[in-house]
């Protein structure tokens, strides 16, 4: 088994880091594009009990200088929030009427 | 049924006559020959806002700024007495544009004590002298000391970096600015120097996009599932009322009255809303600003929301009451495309549960300006099948009128003037 990218405690979400630890708005944007809701869905239902918990693990890092694991997992509970959207609201992974609208987050903070 | 006071007139409208009640043109949002009148008699005439003077950290600093559909780029800069200035971005040897990193065609920003020209090396200071050209000796008659940058009319309003494209512009900032917008001059708009900056090129004309954003009469039908989760919620006949309007000059505002989501019990909220305490009006915990904030909420709304302010002719000022801001900025291209720029800024997050509520927050911005976008064009298609010519108005959509009328106005006049 390859090299863990998140922190012990969570392990179980192993399986979703390498597809969605994802460190910029754009990458995790196009993924929900490309992702069925199916698999949103699962990842949603995997994640979403325990993203408090990894709110507080990760909370305890100053954001400047985190661990590589805990900032991975910083980045799963960005894309978490970025598939929410299609799983809570939506029920699709394009926002709806926005026909072939598109804007472009060009720049955030980081990470 | 009107959920708020009024003004004594009995409408908002009414209470600025001027403005008429009867139905209203949108001609000016099809006509190539329309938009390029607003070009020279607004765009190449009014104070316009390039950046924050955060962009400029040191003496040294400068940034790039492309001005879509004026075919213009410039530098803004604070030169090494910490002045800040605006230039053309533009070399004056051969008119190769100055500074840009990778592609001439992507904005950049740094720090130095010179821009060198990639193509034959001519050098200016910050403050657009030209100090060096290679191989002077080769040249004609050559003095250098009247070959610097071209300057831009650059002044400064509450951190805001403005630029005017006017040979002479007719008035200083601050006094373009009027009472109204100058009274948030003292919000500590400089504290919030976290920014999440957002770009789109939409398929309507300027001003039809910047309509949807100076009236909530459309948040329900079209926004639906920002109401709430459950199908109750989700009501597109809520009627939604903002309780205050003004003008003052060219310039418009209205506040709303806040949702204030922090206060709702938990079956109202979308489960990710509840994690990150956040959503389209900001992180639910605010950050301490300390004391009285001046200018906003004028009208001392009780459950006040949002402060949005139209600074003439394409700046777009929200003010939330959570403690952070955004800009709004509409550049027009052609009569039926503009580049929108977007820019969301908080007080730095001091940890990962504060990072991710903006995060939300710049995320429920996007989704739901994308519905914004797709609508639009949908508008400007409407509009240029030129079935009606007149569109009626209720009192919440006041400041569109007052917009279509202080285009029109600027227009008229700009076109007088040329014709003596």
């Amino acid at each position: 088994m390859s090299a863990a990218l998140l922190p012990p405690a969570f392990a179980p979400l192993e399986s979703y880091a390498a597809t969605w630890c994802l460190a910029t708005e754009p990458e995790r944007w196009a993924q929900r594009l490309r992702s069925s809701m199916e698999a949103m869905r699962t990842f949603y239902d995997a994640f979403f009990p325990r993203a408090e918990e990894a709110i507080a693990y990760c909370e305890r890092f100053p954001l400047d200088d985190m661990p590589a694991d805990a900032e991975r997992l910083l980045q799963l509970l960005h894309s978490l929030l970025m598939v929410s959207y299609a799983v809570e609201v939506w029920k699709q992974p394009q926002v709806i009427n926005s026909g072939s609208a598109r804007i472009d987050r060009i720049r955030e903070p980081r990470p | 049924m009107a959920r708020f006071g009024k003004p004594a007139e009995g409408s908002w409208t009414r209470h600025y006559p001027e403005l008429g009640t009867g139905p209203v043109s949108f001609d000016d949002s099809i006509s190539p020959a329309f938009y390029e009148l607003e070009r020279e008699a607004i765009f190449r005439r009014a104070w316009l806002y390039v950046g924050r003077l955060e962009q400029l950290p040191r003496n040294g600093s400068y940034f790039t700024k492309e001005l879509p559909g004026l075919r213009s780029s410039l530098i803004v800069s604070r030169d090494l007495d910490g002045r800040v200035r605006a230039f053309h971005n533009v070399c004056r040897h051969r008119g190769n544009k100055l500074v840009w990193e990778g592609t001439p065609r992507q904005e950049t920003c740094g720090n130095g004590r010179r821009f060198v020209c990639k193509y034959h090396g001519w050098r200016y200071g910050l403050d657009g002298a030209c100090t060096y050209v290679h191989q002077e000796d080769q040249f004609f008659d050559l003095r250098k000391e009247e070959l610097g940058l071209a300057p831009v009319h650059c002044q400064t309003w509450a951190g805001f970096v403005f630029v005017n494209l006017a040979p002479e512009p007719r008035q200083p900032l601050r006094d373009y600015l009027g009472t109204m917008v100058g009274a948030v001059e003292g919000y500590p708009f400089d504290r919030m120097t976290e920014r999440y900056s957002f770009r789109a090129e939409n398929d309507s004309n300027w001003k039809v996009f910047s309509d949807a954003f100076q009236e909530y009469y459309h948040v329900p039908p079209l926004h639906t599932h920002q109401l709430g989760p459950t199908p109750e919620a989700q009501n597109p006949e809520y009627e939604f009322e903002a309780p205050h309007y003004q003008v003052d000059g060219p310039h418009r505002m209205v506040s709303t009255s806040g949702t204030h989501k922090h206060t709702w019990p938990r079956e109202h909220l979308y489960p990710a809303e509840a994690l990150t305490r956040s959503g389209n009006t900001g992180p639910w915990d605010a950050p301490d600003l300390g004391g009285t904030l001046p200018g906003v909420n004028p009208s001392g709304i009780g459950r006040w929301g949002i402060d949005n302010f139209q600074v003439f002719p394409n700046l777009e000022i929200l003010i939330y009451e959570r403690g952070w801001y955004v800009t709004y900025r509409y550049w027009p291209t052609s009569h039926n495309t503009h580049v929108f720029e977007g820019d969301l800024h908080f007080v730095p997050a001091r940890n990962a549960r504060e990072r991710l509520a903006h995060e939300y927050a710049a995320l429920t911005f996007k989704e739901y300006g994308l519905q914004d976008c797709g609508t639009l064009d949908g508008t400007q298609m409407g509009l240029e099948q030129g079935v009606f010519r007149d569109f009626p108005l209720n009192d919440q959509e006041i400041l569109v009128r007052h917009f279509h009328r202080t285009v029109g106005d600027w227009v008229d006049a700009y076109a007088r003037e040329q014709a003596r």
